[in-house]
C-alpha cells in the first residue's frame, strides 16, 4: 500500500479545474477541481445527488460545462466530442448499465473496440482482407485478454438481457476494457451486488490497475471497498469538493462526516466510515 | 436431428454459415436457383426476377430501418433515382449496363445522404415525414424535367453484353439474381464488422454508442448511403427489367410496401428482408389466383382485387406487428429449432 501511495506524486493523467455545470437554476457542479494520478485508483464519493454522475458525464463529453477545463493526458478536452474522447482512451461504465441488451456478450465487448478499428464500408461488404483480419484478431484478443481475465467464458454467446445484474456489470467492464482505456471511469461498479460479487469486482479493478496499468476513477457508495482499494479519494457534496486525500485523511475529515450525517439516509455509511477508521 | 456443434477455432465461429448443415442447405438452394430458369415458365421467371429486385431493395431498407433504427418512407424514391439514371445513361450514352447500374446506385446514395442529414436531430415519425417530403420533391423533379421525359417518362433499350441482348425473363434472371445475391451477401458481411455493430448500437441506445467512440451523424449517414445505394441498384435492375420508367413507376405506396416487407419478414435480420420481400411480392399473385378461382361463383371477384389487395397488406402489417413482431424470420427460427432437436424434444 505504501508504494501505491507514492504514486500520488506521479504526473496526473487527468486534471479537472474550476469545473461548473448548472441545469437551469440547479448547480450540479461548482468550481470542481482535482487531479487523477496515473496508474492509481481514485475514488469520488459523496451523498446522493452530490453531482458524481454529472461529473462523469461532463468528463466523457455528454454535458458541456459552463466553466472550467478538463485536461486529459496533457490535452485540453474543450471542443472534443464524446466519440473522440473515447478514441483517446477515456472509457467508462454507467451507473444504470448501458449495454445493448439484444446483442450477445461477445458483440457488446467487440463494440468497445470500435474506435480503434479501421474497417471501411467497402472492406465490410466484401469481408475480405482487412475486415476479416481485424475481426479475427479482435476476437482472439478479447478471448485471451478480456474474457479469460473476467471469467465470463460461459456467457460469451448469451444475450445480455438474460444475465444477472452482477454479470451485466462485469460485461460492461469487459466492454470498457476493450476500448484500450488509458483511464477507466466506473460509476458505482458494485452497487446492488452481494458480498461475493463485490469482492470479485474489487479484485478485478485492482488487477486492471496492476496488470493493465490502467488509471481508475470510480464513483462508489460502498465505503468498505473505497477504503480498501483506492489510493486517493475526492469527496463531493452539493457539487463542491469538500475534501480530498488518502482514504485515511478523508475518513477523519469532519466536513466529510458532517456531509454524510447531514444527508440523513446515509447514517449507515457514516457509521461504516467510523468503523473502518477504528 | 442435429445437436450442439463444437466450435474449434475463432475463424469457424465467426463464419457466416457456421454449420455443415447450413452450408449444405445453401448449396442446395444455389443449385435450385441455377436450375430454376431451365424448368420454370416465363411467368414464374418474371415473378422470380421481381422477387429478387424487391429483396435487394428491402435488404437495403432493412439495414437502415431494421438495423440502424431510422424509419424511412423514401425507399421507392431512391429506387426511382437509380432507375432514371440507368434509363438516361442507356438512352443518351449507351454506356455498359454494369457501369450504368453502379452510377445509378451511387447517385441514389448521394441523394440518400442528403435526405439523411436531418436524422441527427429528428427521429421516428418526423424522420419518416422528412423522407416523404424528399420523395415528393423527387417525383416533382422527374415529372417536370425534360431529361427524364417529364410526365411521359422514358422508354429505354435493353441491356446488352458484347452485342448479346438481355431482354427476356430468362436472360434477365441471370443478371438480376446474381446481383441480388451479391447484395444480400454484402449486407450479411457488413453486419459482421464494426460497421454493422455500430448500426445496431445506434438503434438500441444512441447515447451510449457515442461514449464507445461511434460518431452518430457519420454512421447514420453511412446507413442512409448504403440503404439508398441498394435502392438505386434495385431501381436500375427494375429499369432494365421493365424498360419503361415513368413518374408513376415508384409511388409512395411502394415505399410502404418495402417497409411492410421488412416488418412482415422480421426487422433487423437478413433472412427477414428476404422472406418479407418474397412473401409480399407473391401475396398479390396468390390473391389473383384466388380471384380467378372465385370468378365462376362470384363474377366480380377480379374487380375487387385491387381494394382487397390493399386490405390484405394492411391486415398483414397489423397482424404481424401484434402477433409476431419479429416476423417470418422468427417463425422460421422456431421451425428450425423444432427439427434441430426433433425427435427428442419439441
Ligand atoms: N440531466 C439532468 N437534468 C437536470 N438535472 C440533473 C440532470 N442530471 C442530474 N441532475 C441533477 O443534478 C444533481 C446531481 O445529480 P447526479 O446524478 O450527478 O448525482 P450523483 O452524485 O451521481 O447521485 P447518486 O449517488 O444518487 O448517483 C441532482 O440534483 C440531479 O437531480
Ligand atoms: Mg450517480
Amino acid at each position: 500500500m505504501s508504494l501505491a501511495r507514492a504514486d500520488m506524486a506521479a504526473r496526473p493523467i487527468l486534471e479537472v479545474s474550476g469545473l461548473s455545470l448548472a441545469f437551469g437554476g440547479l448547480r450540479a457542479l461548482s468550481d470542481v477541481s482535482f487531479t487523477v494520478p496515473e496508474e492509481a485508483i481514485t475514488a469520488v464519493i459523496g451523498p446522493n445527488g452530490a453531482g458524481k454522475t454529472s461529473l462523469f458525464n461532463t468528463i466523457s463529453g455528454f454535458y458541456r460545462p459552463q466553466a472550467g477545463s478538463i485536461i486529459f493526458a496533457g490535452e485540453n478536452l474543450q471542443g472534443v466530442r464524446a466519440p473522440q474522447r473515447a478514441a483517446r482512451g477515456l472509457a467508462r461504465t454507467f451507473q444504470n448499465i448501458a449495454l445493448f441488451r439484444g446483442m450477445t456478450v461477445l458483440d457488446n465487448i467487440k463494440l468497445g473496440r470500435h474506435a480503434h478499428m479501421r474497417t471501411g464500408v467497402l472492406d465490410a461488404l466484401l469481408y475480405w482482407g482487412r475486415a476479416q483480419k481485424e475481426e479475427l484478431e479482435l476476437r482472439a484478443e478479447i478471448e485471451e485478454r478480456i474474457i479469460d481475465f473476467l471469467e465470463i467464458q460461459h456467457i460469451r454467446d448469451a444475450a445480455v438481457g438474460t444475465l444477472s445484474y452482477g454479470l451485466q456489470k462485469r460485461v460492461e467492464l469487459a466492454r470498457a476494457l476493450a476500448m484500450r482505456p488509458r483511464i477507466l471511469m466506473l460509476d458505482e461498479p458494485v452497487a446492488g451486488m452481494n458480498r461475493e460479487e463485490t469482492e470479485d469486482m474489487a479484485r478485478f479493478i485492482l488487477d486492471v490497475k496492476e496488470e493493465w496499468g490502467v488509471t481508475i476513477l470510480m464513483v462508489e457508495h460502498d465505503m468498505g471497498m473505497v477504503m480498501d482499494i483506492s489510493d486517493h479519494v475526492v469527496v463531493l457534496n452539493f457539487g463542491q469538493v469538500i475534501a480530498s486525500g488518502t482514504p485515511r485523511e478523508v475518513q477523519g475529515n469532519e466536513a466529510v462526516i458532517a456531509a454524510y450525517l447531514g444527508s440523513g439516509d446515509v447514517g449507515e455509511i457514516a457509521r461504516r466510515i467510523k468503523a473502518e477508521a477504528a | 436431428m442435429r445437436i450442439g456443434t463444437l466450435k474449434t477455432s475463432y475463424g469457424a465461429d465467426e463464419a457466416l454459415f457456421d454449420s455443415s448443415v447450413q452450408r449444405g442447405l445453401l448449396v442446395l438452394l444455389a443449385l435450385g436457383a441455377v436450375a430454376f430458369p431451365f424448368v420454370a415458365s416465363p411467368y414464374w421467371l418474371f415473378l422470380a426476377c421481381l422477387c429478387a429486385i424487391n429483396v435487394a431493395s428491402a435488404t437495403g431498407l432493412n439495414l437502415l430501418t431494421g438495423y440502424t433504427g431510422l424509419v424511412s418512407l423514401g425507399q421507392a424514391a431512391f429506387m426511382s433515382v437509380g432507375a432514371y439514371a440507368v434509363a438516361v445513361l442507356e438512352i443518351r450514352l449507351g454506356t455498359p449496363f454494369l457501369l450504368n447500374l453502379l452510377i445509378g446506385a451511387a447517385l441514389a446514395a448521394v441523394i440518400g445522404i442528403l435526405v439523411g442529414i436531418p436524422s441527427l436531430r429528428v427521429k421516428g415519425l418526423y424522420l419518416a415525414i422528412a423522407t416523404i417530403a424528399a420523395s415528393v420533391i423527387l417525383h416533382f423533379l422527374f415529372s417536370h424535367w425534360s431529361l427524364t421525359g417529364e410526365a411521359r417518362g422514358l422508354s429505354m433499350p435493353p441491356a446488352s453484353l458484347f452485342g448479346y441482348v438481355i431482354d427476356q425473363p430468362f436472360t434477365l434472371y441471370w443478371l438480376i439474381m446474381p446481383v441480388t445475391c451479391l447484395m444480400v451477401l454484402g449486407a450479411a458481411n457488413l453486419l459482421r464488422t464494426r460497421i454493422g455493430r455500430a448500426f445496431i448500437a445506434i438503434r438500441d441506445r444512441d447515447i451510449s454508442a457515442e461514449v464507445l467512440g461511434i460518431p452518430l451523424l457519420r454512421y447514420k449517414l453511412t446507413s442512409f448511403a448504403i440503404s439508398s445505394f441498394y435502392a438505386g441498384l434495385a431501381g436500375g435492375l427494375w429499369a432494365y427489367f421493365f424498360r419503361v420508367v415513368t413518374p408513376e413507376s415508384f409511388p409512395l405506396v411502394n415505399s410502404i410496401f418495402y417497409l411492410a416487407a421488412i416488418i412482415v419478414g422480421g426487422m433487423g435480420t437478413i433472412l427477414g428482408g428476404i422472406l418479407g420481400a418474397v412473401f409480399m411480392t407473391l401475396v398479390p399473385e396468390l390473391l389473383k389466383f384466388a380471384a380467378n378461382w372465385l370468378t365462376p361463383i362470384y363474377p366480380d371477384a377480379l374487380a375487387a382485387l385491387a381494394p382487397v389487395r390493399t386490405i390484405v397488406f394492411g391486415g398483414l402489417i397489423v397482424g404481424f406487428l401484434i402477433f409476431e413482431p419479429r416476423g417470418l424470420a422468427e417463425i422460421w427460427r422456431r421451425v428450425r429449432r423444432f427439427f434441430h432437436l426433433w425427435p427428442f424434444r419439441t
